[in-house]
């Protein structure tokens, strides 16, 4: 089912959350909401749920325009950061929550909600309450809550923000194993790009309120529309009017014609990846991206001088 | 060591402040036997008033519990012009003199009064009437409720409501199974100190009620117009009678206290 958001403002009295951003979501995609916070990324997951109302614009659910519809009538799943859990429920009560106020037989109910917890794989704390589950497991509780309900769309505010690396990993590989199997067409917001990036069919980049970007993962990386959209979906350096990424800068031990000299202040050993900070003869500071066979072959160390090259810049008219 | 002097101060000042008083009513009240103190309190008169103060509990005790979370959950969930003023307005009975309030409603819908002369005119009577101890007591006891209630609804925030809306859940479903299981004992103590207070009135109920032995005596007149005429048995017991009501319902309070709550 597609979404539709259109040109959609929304303030919080001074403050502009939302200036006339549009996104077209479509039908079955797994779609990320990236930005810094602040960006404007959630107001516009809660003005699709039909959380917020929004001063202007519209919102369509498969081109039907729900922007006057209460959150309780649109069919959306939403997920929210915190849980949001029923506190003095148990998780089954919980995950049953939306099928109870639907009026649902009590057989089907203890079905569908114990398919659920085997799907999220928290069958063995059906009977405990949320205060005794960890993190990651509050987690999927909430999605199994959201999905009960069959919902047309599943909305996930900062889904994995709260939770620690490892588990962090975990979920998202599940998330994205749960989303090939059920094509629900989703919605997450983050602030990770790496998230984003791994996660997500499209992005769309977000600042101050506006729609910066939306395209594939690839796109935004490679296709940046401007500086923002460059910096925000990884690292940068800033050559005068153009812009280089990190394992663009091709280094070597001897001057050609279009290489820029430069002195060697640190070599970061991160594995696989190597980060030479450098100072150019022209008094920028950059850093290069090397592998570690690479940084071997030319012997890079501290104080040492080394040539440089940009592979591919990318410059963008002055908005 | 140290801790020593602090129990003995604390349990001092509680004696001599509290348990002295209240034991000595009991005491005084069973000084001649149960059996004048049992006569005392089943006189037609003591009788009445007990059913008077009962009733008017039932009342005003129920009506602010409604009325208590209604304006608690406006005054959380909701912005408004005027909210300022409502929050204001509801601790205006604390910081009332009760006799003052009495006076307020005596002036309000006695025959003269604004409200009075058109109540007059179709035939109702508040002054010096059940309705308007009634009114008095709900005024006295209005702002238990909502005190209590008010910051626990802060507590729990929005985001349980918006879940249970985002999963198809109607106003009163969400309210019914989110916000009050959430807010259940805030209501609950809420309640005990509005029937507490609602009990104990004295200063406004007597005010409005021109006591009217056998018509318009709450159980406190009673106590004062027994005292006032030598008969400190009946006096002494009507007080037991009260302490026992208030009793009752700190024990009520506890019974219905669910088991998971000790979890």
């Amino acid at each position: 089912m597609a979404i539709v958001a259109r040109s959609v403002t929304k303030r919080f009295g001074e403050f502009v959350a939302l200036d006339d951003a549009s996104i077209e979501v479509p039908s079955g995609s797994l779609t990320a909401l990236l930005g810094p916070s602040g960006s404007g990324k959630s107001t516009l997951l809660r003005v699709i749920a039909g959380l917020e109302r929004p001063e202007s614009g519209a919102v369509e659910l498969d081109g039907a325009d729900v922007t006057r519809q209460a959150a309780q009538k649109r069919g959306v799943g939403f997920v929210f950061q915190h849980y949001a859990a029923f506190k003095h429920m148990t998780v089954r009560e919980n995950v049953a929550f939306g099928l109870k106020v639907r009026k649902r037989p009590r057989a089907e109910i203890r079905k569908r909600v114990d398919d659920l917890l085997e799907l999220v794989q928290i069958t063995g704390w059906a009977d405990h309450y949320p205060a005794q589950l960890s993190g990651g497991q509050r987690q999927r509780m909430a999605l199994a809550r959201a999905l009960a309900v069959e919902p047309k769309v599943l909305l996930l505010d900062e889904p994995f923000g709260a939770l620690d690396a490892r588990v962090r990993k975990d979920l998202r590989a599940w998330l994205r194993r749960l989303h090939d199997e059920m094509h629900v067409t989703t919605i997450f917001v983050t602030h990770d790009q790496e998230e984003a990036m791994e996660l997500a069919d499209q992005i769309v980049l977000m600042n101050h309120g506006r729609i910066e970007q939306a395209g594939g993962p690839r796109e935004l990386y490679e296709e940046p529309a401007n500086e923002f959209v460059m910096g925000f979906v990884g690292p940068v350096n800033r050559l005068g009017e153009s812009y280089v990424r990190p394992h663009d800068l091709e280094l070597s031990s001897e001057p050609n014609g279009s290489t820029t000299a430069g002195t060697i202040e640190r070599v970061v050993h991160l594995g696989f990846e190597v980060r030479v900070e450098l100072l150019l003869e022209d008094g920028r500071d950059v850093w290069a991206q090397v592998t570690r066979d690479e940084a071997e072959r030319l012997e890079l160390a501290p104080g040492g001088s080394v040539f440089v090259r940009p592979r591919r810049t990318k410059v963008f008219e002055p908005a | 060591m140290g801790r020593w002097p602090l129990r003995v101060v604390g349990l001092s000042y509680l004696l001599v402040v509290l348990a002295a008083p209240v034991g000595l009513v009991f005491y005084r009240a069973f000084e001649h036997g149960l059996g004048p103190a049992w006569d005392a309190v089943t006189t037609p008169e003591a009788k009445h008033a007990f059913y008077l103060t009962v009733l008017i509990a039932a009342i005003a005790v129920p009506a602010n519990t409604i009325f208590g979370v209604i304006c608690a959950l406006a005054i959380v969930r909701q912005r408004f012009p005027g909210k300022g003023v409502m929050n204001a307005l509801v601790d205006l009975p604390l910081a009332l003199s009760p006799v003052v309030v009495g006076l307020a409603f005596l002036l309000l819908y006695s025959r003269t009064g604004w409200f009075g002369s058109w109540l007059t005119d179709h035939g109702i009577q508040v002054v010096f009437a059940l309705p308007g101890m009634i009114l008095v007591t709900i005024f006295i006891s209005l702002p238990f409720v909502v005190r209590e209630v008010v910051p626990v609804l802060r507590e729990i925030g929005t985001e349980q409501e918006q879940a249970a809306a985002t999963l198809g859940a109607s106003g009163w479903q969400t309210f019914r199974r989110v916000t009050f299981p959430a807010i259940r004992w805030a209501i609950a103590y809420g309640v005990v100190l509005t029937t507490a207070r609602a009990l104990g009135e004295f200063g406004a109920v007597s005010v409005i009620s021109g006591h009217i032995v056998g018509k318009t005596e709450t159980l406190t007149l009673h106590v004062e117009a027994q005292y006032q005429q030598f008969d400190y048995v009946g006096a002494y017991s009507a007080s037991v009678v009260l302490a026992m009501l208030a009793i009752a319902t700190l024990v009520a309070m506890t019974l219905f206290k669910p088991k998971e709550e000790t979890r």
